[in-house]
């Protein structure tokens, strides 16, 4: 195993080098000057030739890029072009609150997706099974920014249950934190539960049919033990599989629940910096995506290993 | 936790539990119209950074509610019989935000570095032979010859602002930023508190020495009523309306109109025209590339375009737009229709008979389009439409506000990822004369983006930096007006206005051209 996970933590340099590479380039053929963004729309073209020498981009993209990746491998990412910050101290920043959503949303996913998609399964052809089926195509078809104001509108203006925006820290008080990540957490649920509901019951419905689930209740089982103890078991590796490729679809997310709801996470600093050019941000914050994106791949396929005893590296 | 803490929070509880209530803090929470990224007034002309250095930094001179320079951190200011001799004495209390006082070694500092980057400035220091310091509260800024821009300059509105700071603050680079936010303005920045992206934070300055003349614009005494302004960022327009419904915030600078309806219905909630000259918009040639390097061809322009047409495509309530047919905005003390008959009423058969005139073959306008603002995205395709029906060829190119920005400085031909034209708007403070009216610069290289080129303009430019006397200026102002429709730089598109929309309970807002908060109170 040991060798295997290190051999995977190997293959994640040649990875990150295509990104570096990737996102480099697609930011400088992106239009748009930073230096003109930062002086200002009353500002000379000296002005904006002055800021653009002092942020070394009047220098040649090799260079530039050289540069870059020389500091990248010390574990610096630079300064910032906007925030004067340096950008591992604005990715620090914004990362509880992004990590908050996250976790909240696939707590939340896992809690409802899971029980869905089995309880669909099970019941298939019933009315449960159309719900879960219906409300699946709902949650993929509806953008989330539209679930995220119909929440706010809901809950937030009409009922006053909920804040419509902000985000507090967990170090200022569990109360506020949880409050302000219901309604971003759902939203951002909405779609993920959809797509783990859809999967679960695929997977369950193939096992439940299984020779070895026919078996256990010939044996006398309940329901409930065979459903947990040999239904979702072997059907769980898709399912992770999916979780796991979810990730991604949970970034896209976060980018624009953090913006509905006001939340100062990484989705909105990428955002923030995609539109002002802020190149040494976007290039980190990307960076760190890909990072998070592999290894949680990895974690994937390393958890085959505990629900399919089969499964060895 | 250590032994110390554990006492230091029961000692705390006791006093919460034996002090009584607590005097509530009087917190106003805003939002902007963008985030404060930048947070040095003079590196950048942004205008979000403008609002911050009126937060925390003070001006010599400030204009007030009538257009009229008046001293701020100046007691006294003489004027000698040669006029070539401004002597400027300094406000007895003044002090920085560190307790240290405000001297005129800052102030010439400030000066030094404001007139390094900002263009008025610059005018002004051409016209400057010393600024001598006589003591702590003293100086005199010594002129080779008269000129009309010493207060005008120093009490200017609008980017970039000539805000004071201490010596060691003033004495950074012009091309590089600051990093000490230590200010004598009427509110301390609370530097660990801000979080771009976030929020920036403001308390007051409880040694701000205010002026005794009551507010006025941004003149007068500068009283803080609220106990800390935190400017918060949301950057979904619809997210900070339903939190200004929700009461979670009290005050948002710029709704866009079309949200505006939502926000008047609701009871809690009221608009507020806090800027009387409001915004104006403005149709920018590039005249180093064809068709509008003739003048002609762009006097077949201010024939085709009419006002009306482009402020209701973006604007649509005729209560907050105003067609103004002046190169200067309406209300103010330049503000003329001198040699605007016949123009921006969509003449379309003069148009064409100008074309023809100036030997138009057809070459296609790159116009490009920002689709990103609200408050510009549908402009180009007015001006599109009246441009066909005018006779010209037009070639619109869509792009996000940043590449447009980009775009704009390039003098590459059209066809090589130039352009030539573009919409854009000016915040009226900007625009209140010739000498401050970016646009209006024809000098060639030395001019924005869009480089004209024209000495009878830069020499009427000249002629206004010289004038000391108000009425002669005006009547220069309009000649430079005449003469830009003969050799249009740009063309005016009228101006509209955006209220700051506000719960009930705060008031106080100060009519002026840049949102600020003293004088503001939250009940």
């Amino acid at each position: 195993m040991l060798p295997y996970i290190g051999r995977r933590l190997l293959a994640t340099i040649p990875v990150m080098a295509v990104v570096a590479v990737v996102v480099f380039s697609l930011l400088r053929l992106t239009a748009g000057d930073p230096a003109a963004i930062i002086a200002g729309d009353n500002a000379t073209s000296q002005d904006v030739a002055a800021i653009r020498a002092r942020l070394g981009l009047d220098r040649p993209l090799a260079e530039q890029f050289a540069i870059w990746v020389g500091r990248v491998v010390r574990g610096d990412f630079g300064e910032s072009f906007f925030f004067k910050k340096q950008v591992s101290e604005l990715i620090l920043d914004r990362v509880e609150p992004t990590l908050a959503l996250s976790v909240c949303t696939l707590v939340l996913t896992i809690a409802l997706a899971v029980p869905l998609g089995v309880l669909a399964a099970w019941r298939r052809g019933s009315w449960i099974d159309r719900a879960v089926m219906g409300f699946s195509v709902l949650g993929f078809s509806v953008p989330v920014f539209v679930i995220g104001y119909v929440l706010i509108y809901v809950f937030a203006i009409e009922l006053a249950w909920l804040p419509v925006q902000g985000y507090q820290r967990i170090g200022d008080g569990v109360g506020g934190f949880l409050e302000r990540l219901v309604l971003p957490s759902i939203t951002l649920a909405v779609v993920f539960v959809a797509l783990i509901a859809r999967i679960t019951r695929a997977s369950v419905l193939e096992v439940l049919n299984a020779d070895h689930v026919r078996t256990a209740r010939a044996k006398g089982l309940g329901e409930l033990p065979v459903l947990l103890r040999h239904v979702l078991r072997n059907a769980a590796v898709p399912i992770v599989t999916v979780i796991g490729i979810g990730i991604a679809v949970l970034i896209g997310g976060v980018v624009v629940t953090e913006s509905v709801y006001g939340i100062p996470g990484l989705g909105r600093l990428t955002v923030d910096a995609v539109l002002a050019r802020d190149y040494p941000t976007v290039q980190a914050v990307i960076l760190v995506f890909s990072v998070v994106y592999v290894l949680i791949n990895l974690l994937v396929d390393l958890s085959y290993t505990v629900l399919d005893p089969r499964i060895r590296y | 936790m250590t032994l110390r803490r554990v006492v230091a929070v029961l000692v705390a509880l006791a006093a919460l539990a034996l002090g009584g209530p607590a005097t509530a803090e009087t917190t106003l929470r805003v939002v902007m119209h963008s985030d404060l990224k930048i947070v040095d007034p003079i590196w950048t002309t942004a205008y979000i950074v403008r609002n911050h250095g009126y937060m925390i930094y003070d001006t010599l001179f400030a204009m007030d509610a009538k257009g009229e320079i008046k001293p701020q951190m100046v007691d006294k200011y003489e004027v000698s019989k040669d006029q070539l001799t401004y002597t400027l004495t300094l406000r007895d209390g003044l002090s920085w935000h560190d307790g240290k006082p405000v001297t005129t070694e800052d102030c010439v500092a400030s000066i030094k570095r404001w007139s390094a980057k900002d263009s008025m400035g610059q005018k002004l220091m051409g016209f400057v032979k010393d600024i001598q310091i006589v003591n702590a509260k003293t100086f005199k800024i010594v002129l080779n010859e008269p000129t009309g821009l010493v207060l005008g300059a120093l009490g200017k509105p609008s980017s970039n602002v000539p805000f004071m700071m201490p010596k060691r603050v003033a004495e950074t680079d012009p091309n590089t930023q600051i990093s000490d936010f230590t200010g004598s303005g009427p509110f301390v920045f609370k530097k660990e508190e801000w979080k771009a992206g976030d929020k920036a934070v403001y308390v007051k300055f409880d040694k701000y020495k205010a002026r005794a003349e009551p507010p006025s614009g941004l003149a007068g005494g500068k009283v803080v009523k609220v106990d800390r302004v935190e400017w918060k960022w949301i950057p979904d327009h619809q997210s900070a309306v339903n939190a200004l419904l929700a009461g979670e915030i009290d005050y948002i600078e710029a709704v866009p109109h079309d949200l505006l309806p939502v926000v008047k219905q609701d009871a809690n909630v009221k608009l507020v025209d806090y800027n009387p000259l409001g915004n104006q918009y403005t149709f920018r040639f590039n005249t180093l590339h064809k068709p509008f390097d003739n003048a002609k061809v762009r006097q077949a322009v201010f024939y085709a375009f009419n006002q009306e047409d482009f402020l209701k495509a973006v604007i649509g309530d005729p209560t907050y737009y105003k067609v103004c047919k002046s190169f200067f905005p309406c209300g103010s003390p330049m503000a003329s229709t001198k040699g605007m008959d016949g123009l921006l009423e969509s003449n379309f058969e003069k148009s064409k008979a100008l074309l023809k005139e100036a030997g138009y073959d057809g070459t296609p306008v790159v116009l490009m389009q920002s689709t990103d603002l609200a408050v510009l995205t549908n402009l180009a395709p007015v001006a599109k439409s009246l441009l066909e029906k005018g006779g010209f060829k037009v070639d619109m190119v869509s792009m996000d506000w940043q590449t447009l920005v980009a775009r704009r400085a390039k003098k590459d031909p059209p066809a090589a990822g130039g352009w030539n034209a573009f919409l854009t708007g000016w915040v009226a403070a900007d625009i209140l004369n010739p000498v401050m009216m970016g646009f209006m610069n024809a000098s060639c290289e030395k001019a924005m983006f869009g480089w004209p080129c024209d000495k009878e303009i830069e020499s009427l430019r000249e002629q206004f930096a010289r004038e000391t006397n108000p009425m002669k200026q005006k009547t220069i102002a309009e000649a430079v007006q005449v003469r830009e429709t003969l050799y249009p730089t740009h063309i005016p598109l009228g101006q509209w206005y955006l209220p700051i929309s506000t719960r009930k309970n705060v008031d106080g807002i100060m009519t002026a051209p840049v949102p600020v908060f003293w004088n503001v109170t939250k009940k």
